[in-house]
């Protein structure tokens, strides 16, 4: 009864979607307060909806019902309730419903926070909200109803992948998803503003708070989602250039590149027709994600089923949304002049900068990713392009980025000197240039690293020349720079700490670039010597699990003679779905990990496979990426966007130029 | 800009994605008529002989060397196998190479971009599964083979037709579910 319940709340969320999208619409071409004004309570019902369903489901997983098919091939009585719960979402089906809900929720929150907003472009941009819901509660209903039953019920459930009992995991996808999601809006922003014919500060205002809010979600997602695979899967890396972090990568850059272009909107009034564009494409990226992820054109662990039928209509929607989209802008987007100029050195130039060289990042792993692809479809070859294709490729774009991302925001708008700006980095080059030669010395002779590091002083240098500027530290009295600290918009803030954020990442993959590791087969008792410690394994023994068994390792690890740590991996054994999995051993102080796993066991000679790596500086790419975030967070709590946006009217503020 | 060429630049990206659209829709095509697999590693040498090779045996390993003059007209279905001393999966694979040579199935051996030294180091700890055994120090014939990485085995059958290949480690389940049915078929 339950199941017929979600079922039946799913259809209705999909009538009531549909009916978000032609009333308002046809009411903003109208002119039709009545019908303008009915998008509000239909995104709230279409949002009760979905969230009803949505609870339908997650209770067959946590009563574990054996008549729902999905909960049957998903889930399995002897699983802990916390991961019977985050499974609802951990399968194709459930995930497309996490999805549309949490779409639903942003619609709910442009209805709610958009007061401030033209009616007519409210109307708009909740009709086409309303509309990619109609697509992909669609999807779900025709190829991947969660609700199907079974009958006669199965005696038990098929377990899930063992791999994603996990709860970095199970946080990874809705966070994701929020940014995906988010980028829906700014892509419903985009088409209002093509079908209104216009785009101005005011729009700029409210685009840029949404692509704030979608690109920190997905800084943290895939930042989770890294984290995952360093400590769940056991290979010791972060990034693995895999297609489907490729996926989730380019909706990220793209996204990076119109957070940016929005604020030149937002102050300027110029780059109206890319920033139209990028809010599209960083949608489309989101979407081809979901395509690549569903249809099975991929081949990764990622990836949910493996079935055309169902690429066939995301591809659908895919070349729906974006066609029709794409074609709307090359329609109406020539009426889009910029008012404001600016010269090519200047705050809009950087930005200009910034965006050319995200872009062509993007352009290299969207490439990169899908040409093996279409390779083998349309030529038969099999290609394989891989890490060295990307690092070799991205290295050379990212360099001058990491240049241009400290000078871009000392320069002022419309018109700047290079000199000055120059002048004003000279201790952000100093600690570069320091923390490059220091690297150099300490570490022998690592180039690369010893950049990396060199680049992570300069951009880190130049967040804090960036504030320290704008609170004129030392050149002014203590308390008075003090003052200034705290009235400085927090957007300034939240720029500083996220560039910042990146610059400590770059320190982490500097880092990790000097990583140690090794592999041994060890007796119990036996040691080896690895980055100044000495390793020990004591002994590897049986350990029981609530739904698997465990081998579990033992190791000692040593410095001068002195235990430090004791260390514990594992290896399980999941017997329902006979499938193994490595628990890695992490002891980190911040500043290093050292990591230990175990892998199979000879029984003849009663050695055991033990893989050790010394993981310089891993944690400060999760700390990077959680600050880029907060950063994003805290230019997101700026009054400027939390005071509604100013109508049409009203001119610009003139006090703009500060940030 | 002209008016003209602005309008056709405008006109791009709807071009872009028309023709990735296209593209993506031959492949799910392809996927439905099974012409294009993206999950499998086909190799084009299914059903095919091997590629023509010669390679000198691994000195100290007192084996002799593969060649592809060995594959042909074989008494019962071998197989092949690339491998290092260098990679973990080969480590977790080798029991089953053994026990699968121990119940006397031929395993042939490929040392691929591997010290001469490491390899004979790593037969002399774990014991040596091949009956016949190569050194491919380059990867050149690898490449001829199609390898994707070690560990690679191939099942050829009687004529020396290769009929099965595996990417990845031969685990306790491979061996049961694949490569025993496989041996039972082309014996």
């Amino acid at each position: 009864m339950i199941a017929e319940l979600g079922h039946f709340a799913l259809a209705l969320a999909l009538i009531l979607a549909f009916a978000q999208t032609a009333l308002p619409l046809l009411g903003a071409e109208k002119r039709d307060a009545r019908l303008m004004s009915s998008a509000a309570p239909l995104a709230i019902g279409q949002f009760i909806a979905i969230a009803a369903s949505f609870a339908c489901l997650m209770w067959a997983y946590a009563i574990n019902d054996t008549t729902v098919l999905n909960v049957v091939q998903n889930s399995h009585s002897a699983k802990p309730m916390l991961y019977k719960i985050t499974g609802t979402w951990g399968n194709h089906e459930g995930s497309l419903i996490l999805w549309v809900m949490i779409l639903a929720l942003c619609g709910l929150a442009v209805s709610a926070f958009g007061r401030g907003l033209p009616s007519t472009l409210k109307a708009r941009v909740l009709g086409v909200l309303g509309l990619i819901g109609v697509g992909f509660i669609a999807f779900i209903l025709k190829t991947s109803n969660p609700f199907e039953r079974v009958w006669p019920p199965p005696p038990d459930g098929q377990g899930l992948n063992p791999v994603l009992q996990d709860i970095g995991l199970a946080m990874h996808p809705p966070l994701l998803y929020l940014g995906y999601v988010g980028y829906a809006v700014t892509f419903a922003f985009a088409i209002a503003a093509l079908i209104e014919g216009r785009v101005d500060a005011a729009w700029g205002r409210w685009v840029r708070p949404w692509s704030l809010a979608a690109w920190s979600f997905l800084t943290g997602g895939i930042a989770l989602g890294s984290w995952w695979a360093y400590y769940e899967l056991g290979w010791g890396g972060y990034w693995f250039w895999d297609p489907v972090e490729n996926a989730s990568l380019l909706p990220w850059l793209i996204g990076t590149a119109l957070l940016h272009s929005a604020i030149v909107v937002e102050k300027r009034e110029a780059l109206k027709t890319w920033t139209v564009l990028l809010a599209i494409i960083a949608f489309g990226m989101s979407l081809l994600g979901t395509f690549l992820v569903r249809s099975g054109v991929l081949n990764s662990v990622h990836s949910f089923a493996n079935d055309p039928e169902r690429g066939l209509f995301i591809l659908a929607l895919l070349m729906f949304y974006m066609g029709g989209a794409f074609l709307l802008f090359a329609w109406r987007a020539q009426a889009m002049a910029p008012t404001g100029i600016f010269a090519p050195v200047s705050r809009e130039g950087a930005i200009v900068l910034n965006n050319l060289l995200v872009c062509s990042i993007s352009a290299v792993v969207f490439v990169g990713t899908l040409w093996p692809m279409f390779a083998d479809a349309l030529f038969g070859a099999k290609v394989s392009v891989g890490p060295p294709f990307f690092n070799l490729a991205t290295f050379p774009l990212v360099v001058p980025l990491l240049l241009a991302m400290a000078a871009g925001p000392l320069m002022p708008w419309k018109r700047a000197q290079l000199w000055p700006v120059v002048q004003r980095l000279w201790a952000a080059a100093l600690i570069g240039f320091g923390a490059f030669f220091l690297a150099l010395l300490l570490t022998g002779e690592h180039v690369m690293p010893a950049v990396g590091f060199g680049f992570a002083a300069w951009v880190i240098g130049a967040a804090i020349t960036d504030i320290a500027d704008r609170t004129a530290l030392f050149r002014t009295r203590l308390g008075n720079s003090w003052a200034r600290a705290r009235n400085l918009p927090r957007a300034a803030w939240g720029a500083a700490i996220a560039h910042a954020g990146i610059g400590i990442v770059a320190a982490g993959m500097a880092g990790m670039g000097l990583a140690q590791e090794k592999l041994v087969a060890m007796a119990p008792g036996d040691t080896t010597e690895m980055a100044g410690y000495t390793w020990r394994l004591d002994g590897v023994r049986d350990t029981p699990g609530p739904n698997f068994t465990a081998r579990r390792a033992t190791i000692t690890v040593l410095r001068d003679g002195e235990v430090l740590h004791v260390m514990q991996p594992s290896r399980r054994w999941f017997p329902i779905a006979r499938q193994n999995t490595t628990e890695v051993a992490i002891r980190t102080n911040l500043l290093y990990d050292l990591y230990a796993v175990i892998g199979e066991e000879d029984s003849a000679t009663g050695k055991a496979v033990i893989r050790i790596h010394y993981n310089l500086l891993a944690p400060w790419l999760w700390i990077g990426a959680f600050i880029m975030a907060i950063g994003g967070a805290l230019s997101l709590s700026d009054r400027r966007v939390r005071v509604s946006a100013p109508n049409r009217k009203a001119a610009l503020p003139q006090g703009a130029a500060t940030t | 800009m002209t008016p003209l060429a602005r309008r056709a630049l405008l006109f791009a990206p709807f071009a872009v994605a028309a023709a990735g659209g296209v593209a993506f829709y031959g492949m799910l095509q392809g996927m439905r008529t099974g012409e294009y697999n993206p999950r499998g590693v086909p190799s084009a040498l299914i059903g095919q002989h091997a590629p023509d090779f010669t390679l000198p045996p691994l000195e100290g390993a007192e084996l002799p060397a593969l060649t592809s003059a060995d594959l042909r007209n074989l008494p019962g279905p071998v197989l092949v196998n690339f491998w290092a001393s260098w990679c973990v999966p080969c480590i977790i694979e080798h029991p089953q190479l053994m026990q699968l040579s121990r119940e006397g199935v031929p395993v042939f051996g490929i040392a691929y971009k591997d010290k001469p030294a490491d390899s004979l180091k790593f037969l002399r700890d774990r014991g040596n599964p091949f009956r016949r055994l190569s050194k491919d120090e380059p990867g050149r014939v690898a490449i001829d083979w199609g390898v994707y990485g070690v560990p690679e085995t191939y099942l050829l059958d009687k004529q020396g037709i290769i009929r099965w290949r595996f990417a990845g480690p031969v685990t306790a389940d491979v061996v049961e579910h694949d490569i025993r049915p496989l041996l039972r078929r082309w014996a």
